[in-house]
């Protein structure tokens, strides 16, 4: 064997992907977005299927449902005239659905005004409170993950661990009230509860919020903590770390050029899960607080039987739930250039 | 083998809950539906373990009897779980990529937009609160967690050369399941069923607060919660105790679930190179 | 003055003595090999050269690499030294490169660490050093992701992020034990003109002697943490001194003493095979594209005769084999076996897979972790509709047992209480238990270290003559093919491209690609050529 020739200048084909040119990245962002757009839409309608049929299929009919055993027959038969439920199954669907796309989600049997109104004006609340223990719970769990997975093994690791271990454990509520009991009422720096509305002003309405949010975010910050922490330790047990190494990056550098970003990655889907775990527990933490968010409305709609309500909201929350997974599978592809090329 | 201490600990701390729940069907200390307004909030004490509450009932028994309920909706909700969505994750993988695969995650992917407060909305709504729609509703969100595990361990099972052999051999693929890579993923399962259980347990507590898990009169200690909350102020021991039983019993499950881990998966072990 | 002088290096991790009092010299501009079984220590060597080490590893002696001692710099200075002075490469090609950075990212990232170039300079720098390394820029744009490269492509950018920086020094710890063989050509190809070409030392680790024989400059032989050997190439080989050598030059070279049984009865016939698979659908309109992986295959193999299959990865030889033994069933042609008709999964008949058995390539995932040995040498019973109960299949597992060397205690443990070496025995157990007629050995020898190897093919030799057993036996490895079998096809992109009798298809190939690959694979007859 000759190991004399000049560097072969010839390639073997072996790569599986066909060559593709400059702006081709950007055409495959595009054909994931639009596959994940139709899947998303392929889950509203599934969902909207499920919900329409649990609520509207199920208790037979949702008219005598609603007022009970004894109601008259009279009253009965005005509901559902009302309620539009003389027609078919499918068509009731259809007239569900597009009246939601035109933003009639129909009207509250016990409040008797159009369920928009209703939820507009409290989804303000849970929305926000959501979202900011979505950030809370974000911002504490990064650099205790990173500090964690740093000073493995060591005693700042192992209190972290222990701590999280306890966080995970705390329901919410609990947590809640603890806060109340402590900052509202012993110390007076927040109060109990009770929401001023936005118009009053944004500081003193996010202040409202504080509380609610900080009991919100805690277990779920101890949750993600863990997580980010054996994100990291396994990204660093990968082989590019070492090449990252041989080349002559410190530790340091190579942790935050390489290990970092890599770790991040299967921690966006768990940041999207949270944002539903942390809307329902929204909805659970609005009873300690007495805030008028969507929760006290479901929860009443509920012993109301206050089927339009509850159908609505339900399926505002699983729609909030769909498109925060929309995003946060945009977001991975964004990332990670190995997604983008699934259809 | 040594025992982790984690295990140790963890399952000593859910033994103990778990002894209080069984215990309460033949004795508690005082009964739990008979009320004494007279002598309500008392203090901790001697004849008062944890105190009394607002109707004068002894809170170390409602504590007691309180865990039945949360561990009899954890595991039956994490049965639930284990019985359909296993099988179901099974049949994903070893159909991988025909459109029983595909309908099998789609449907995962269904219930994930549901969470199990919404899917306890849901079922309440309809059928009314009760302990067992509960159960029903946290064990409708386990299976696409169990089967989404399963799909994936079995996966990575089905390429390694010894399910070939088992193909050479003429074995079909649902007794391939059973004998091969059944045995291989119970690990996994085990210490995933810890960690929902533990999460049942927590679900349970945050359904009976909002009022959609067990009535009254069955002890709850979410309901505990619930009720305590206006009187906090003033006899926060109402609140501690059905608290930091839930905290326990959560933290006892997930410190068992990390020393099982430790135990069943001497993958971590292994050392590379 | 040597360019690195390593002096009584010992290396224990966690109390276990990996290296034993380890010395050896690295001339500039001249190749090293080191050669050594798994557990020799070898790459553990690159490792404490490079201070890679995993933590609980305790290190003494001396590297002297110019005026620096390398085991007892500070780590900054080894960070300097890194990819500047020294540097090295992996095996795994595959994994070796961030998935989520480009590849001229990440060669760039070496010039800038050092801050021998801001971004825009080493991004020109990096598209020089790809073009050298043989990925030139219209195929190969530094936007490229990893992921889009094959294993050879990828060590290559491995190989280019590695010399950026023209280091004295390049470590290439076993380069190309994961890459095909004409692959393993190229890339040897091109660290020996990068040697020539920039006067660049290479120390290359190796499993495997052949391709040390014919590139290095000096070779030194490792056993259990020690230099058992060391010298310049042409003189160790040609006069080796240290016994284990010996044993070592010979396992590379060894041919199992065996017989050409074949007879004229066909055992196995494959006629006109083809096998497609449908791609994953690339738009959502028309039809998925389908590739063919067998293309109109045919060829007889016979009884009592041993029969070779060569081939590198993707010539389709894992698919062909596949639809022989009737685990998915072909799109087009034929196979029979005995006269009688394959068909796939649940088609196929009991009688008919009673006939052929398989043994694997991976001694580590060929087996149940959590079943006993006697369960697993036991499970093609399966097929049988009256298979041995109680003493009789006692004694059918300890008849297999013995025949493969090991005892009837070996029965009741579990697989991880065995060896590689010891696994495939117990893989050929199981295949043997139903005295088949043919047995498809699917590149049964390939994970094994050299030793063993040749330990291993003596046994199938004794073994097909003792049970009248024919062979399939496929392989990339075409030394290994070369010992064992009577005839050979050479497949290449889903054809058999060439057929005949071992010996005369090795020494007159008749096909260009046959030719192809006998040339890239290193012989150890090529020592007198490295020294030329």
């Amino acid at each position: 064997m000759q190991y004399r020739r000049p560097c072969p200048a010839h390639l073997r084909l072996k790569s599986p992907f066909p060559f593709t040119g400059p702006a081709s990245s950007i055409y495959a962002m595009l054909q994931f977005a639009i596959s994940r757009l139709i899947s998303l839409g392929l889950s509203l309608i599934a969902a909207s299927v499920v919900i329409f049929a649990v609520i509207e299929v199920i208790p037979g009919d949702p008219a005598s449902f609603m007022l009970g055993l004894n109601a008259q027959e009279d009253t009965v038969n005005a509901l559902r005239d009302e309620l539009g439920l003389n027609g078919s199954i499918v068509s009731r669907y259809f007239g569900w659905i597009f009246g939601m796309l035109q933003g009639d989600f129909g009207t509250s049997y016990t409040y008797r005004v159009p369920v928009t109104e209703l939820v507009l004006a409290r989804v303000w609340v849970s929305l926000p409170l959501t979202i900011y223990a979505l950030i809370l719970s974000t911002a504490i769990a990064f650099p205790v993950g990173l500090i964690a997975a740093a000073r493995r093994g060591k005693v700042t690791d192992l209190s972290i661990m222990g701590g999280t271990q306890l966080g995970v454990a705390i329901p919410n509520f609990w947590f809640a009230m603890l806060l109340v009991l402590i900052f509202a009422i012993n110390l007076r720096w927040f109060s109990a509860g009770g929401f001023p509305g936005w118009d009053e002003g944004v500081f003193t309405s996010l202040k409202s919020l504080t509380l609610p949010a900080i009991a919100l975010a805690l277990p779920q910050a101890s949750i993600l903590a863990r997580i980010m922490r054996s994100s990291i330790l396994d990204t660093l047990d990968q082989d590019y770390i070492r090449t990252a190494r041989a080349k002559g990056l410190s530790q340091r550098q190579t942790v935050l050029k390489h290990a970092l970003r890599n770790a991040m990655i299967p921690v966006l889907t768990i940041i999207g899960m949270q944002f539903s775990f942390l809307l329902a527990g929204a909805i659970i933490i609005e009873n300690v607080f007495f805030l008028p968010g969507l929760g006290r409305l479901i929860f009443q709609g509920i012993t109301q039987r206050d089927l339009v309500v509850v159908e609505s909201v339900v399926m505002l929350l699983v729609f909030a739930v769909i498109i925060v997974t929309f995003i946060v599978d945009l977001a991975y592809a964004a990332v990670d250039p190995r997604l983008r090329r699934k259809s | 083998m040594r025992i982790p201490r984690s295990l140790i600990i963890g399952g000593a701390l859910f033994a103990l809950f778990l002894a209080g729940a069984l215990i309460s069907f033949v004795w508690v200390p005082y009964n739990v539906e008979t009320l004494n307004i007279a002598g309500k909030f008392k203090l901790p004490s001697g004849t008062n373990w944890f105190g009394t509450d607002h109707f004068g009932r002894d809170i170390f028994s409602m504590i007691m009897v309180g865990a039945r309920t949360s561990i009899a909706v954890a595991i039956v909700a994490v049965g639930i779980g284990i019985v359909v969505g296993v099988p179901l994750g099974l049949a994903a993988a070893a159909n991988h990529g025909s459109i029983l695969d595909e309908v099998i995650m789609r449907g995962n992917d269904l219930v994930f937009a549901f969470p199990s407060l919404v899917i306890a909305i849901l079922i309440t709504a309809v059928f009314g609160p009760s302990a067992v729609n509960a159960i029903i509703a946290i064990g409708i969100f386990n299976i696409p967690v169990f089967a989404r595990i399963s799909r994936g361990a079995a996966l990575s099972i089905w390429t390694l050369d010894y399910i070939l052999s088992a193909r050479v051999a003429g074995k079909r693929a649902w007794r391939i399941s059973v004998e091969h890579i059944l045995p291989n993923i119970a690990n996994l399962l085990i210490v995933q069923g810890t960690i929902q259980f533990s999460l049942g347990i927590l679900a349970e507590a945050a359904l009976s607060y909002v009022g959609l898990g067990a009535q009254p009169p069955t002890p709850s200690w979410g309901r505990m919660l619930a009720d305590s909350q206006t009187m906090i102020s003033f006899a926060p021991h109402l609140a501690l105790f059905p608290g930091f039983a839930i905290v326990f019993t959560v933290l006892g499950l997930n410190l068992m679930g990390d020393g099982l881990r430790d135990i069943l998966d001497p993958k971590i072990r292994r050392s590379r190179r | 003055m040597s360019l690195l002088s390593v002096k009584n290096l010992n290396l224990s991790i966690h109390g276990d003595a990996i290296l034993k009092d380890v010395s050896f010299d690295i001339q500039a501009g001249e190749v090293l090999g080191v050669v050594g079984e798994s557990g020799s220590g070898k790459s553990m060597m690159a490792f404490s050269l490079m201070q890679l080490l995993p933590s609980g590893a305790q290190v003494s002696g001396a590297a002297q690499f110019g005026d620096t001692d390398l085991l007892s710099i500070s780590e900054k200075k080894m960070c300097s030294l890194r990819g500047q002075d020294m540097a090295i490469i992996f095996q795994e090609p595959m994994t070796a490169l961030n998935p989520v950075k480009t590849i001229g990212d990440q060669v760039a990232e070496t010039l800038i660490v050092h801050g021998k170039a801001n971004r825009r300079e080493a991004l020109q720098i990096a598209r020089e050093r790809l073009n050298r390394v043989g990925l030139p820029a219209d195929r190969f744009p530094l936007d490229r992701y990893p992921h889009q490269l094959s294993g050879g492509q990828r060590q290559r950018v491995v190989i280019a992020l590695a010399i950026a920086l023209r280091p004295k020094l390049l470590i290439a710890d076993e380069p190309t034990t994961a890459l095909d063989v004409t692959t393993q050509a190229q890339i040897l190809d091109l660290l020996k003109s990068l040697v020539d070409d920039e006067g660049m030392a290479l120390t290359l680790i190796t499993h495997d002697l052949a391709v040390v024989a014919g590139l290095a400059d000096h070779v030194a032989i490792m056993k259990k943490g020690e230099i058992v050997e060391a010298g310049a190439t042409a003189r160790v080989f040609s006069n080796m001194k240290h016994p284990y050598t010996r044993q070592l030059l010979a396992a590379s070279d060894h041919v199992p003493k065996r017989e050409n049984q074949s007879t004229k009865a066909p055992l196995l016939e494959v006629k006109s095979a083809i096998r497609n698979y449908t791609l994953p659908r690339m738009s959502i309109f028309g039809k998925p594209p389908v590739f063919r992986a067998v293309n109109n295959v045919s060829f007889t193999l016979r009884q009592g005769e041993s029969l070779g299959l060569v081939g590198e990865s993707g010539c389709g030889k894992s698919t062909l084999t596949r639809a022989i033994l009737g685990l998915d069933p072909l799109q087009g042609g034929k196979i029979f076996l005995d006269g009688q008709v394959v068909r796939a999964g649940r088609f196929m008949d009991p009688v008919q897979r009673r006939k052929m058995q398989v043994v694997f390539q991976d001694p580590f995932g060929s087996f149940n972790p959590r079943h006993k040995v006697a369960r697993l040498v036991a499970e093609p019973f399966f097929v049988m509709e009256d298979p041995p109960r109680g003493s009789a299949l006692t004694a059918a597992i300890n008849e297999a047992l013995t025949s493969v060397g090991l005892t009837h205690d070996d029965a009741d443990k579990y697989i991880h209480e065995f060896s590689g070496g010891q696994r495939q025995r117990i893989a050929i157990a199981r295949a043997l238990i139903i005295k088949p007629s043919l047995i498809v050995l699917d590149e049964a020898v390939s994970a094994l270290d050299v030793s063993i190897r040749a330990q291993i093919l003596d046994l199938l030799a004794e073994l097909s003559e003792k049970f009248n057993l024919s062979y399939l036996f496929i392989s990339h490895d075409l030394s290994v093919v070369r010992a064992i079998t009577d005839r050979v096809l050479v497949m290449k992109s889903g054809e058999i491209v060439e057929s005949g009798p071992t010996q005369e298809v090795f020494d007159a190939p008749a096909h260009a690609y046959t030719n192809q690959l006998i040339e890239a694979t290193p012989r150890l007859s090529d020592f007198n050529a490295a020294t030329g």
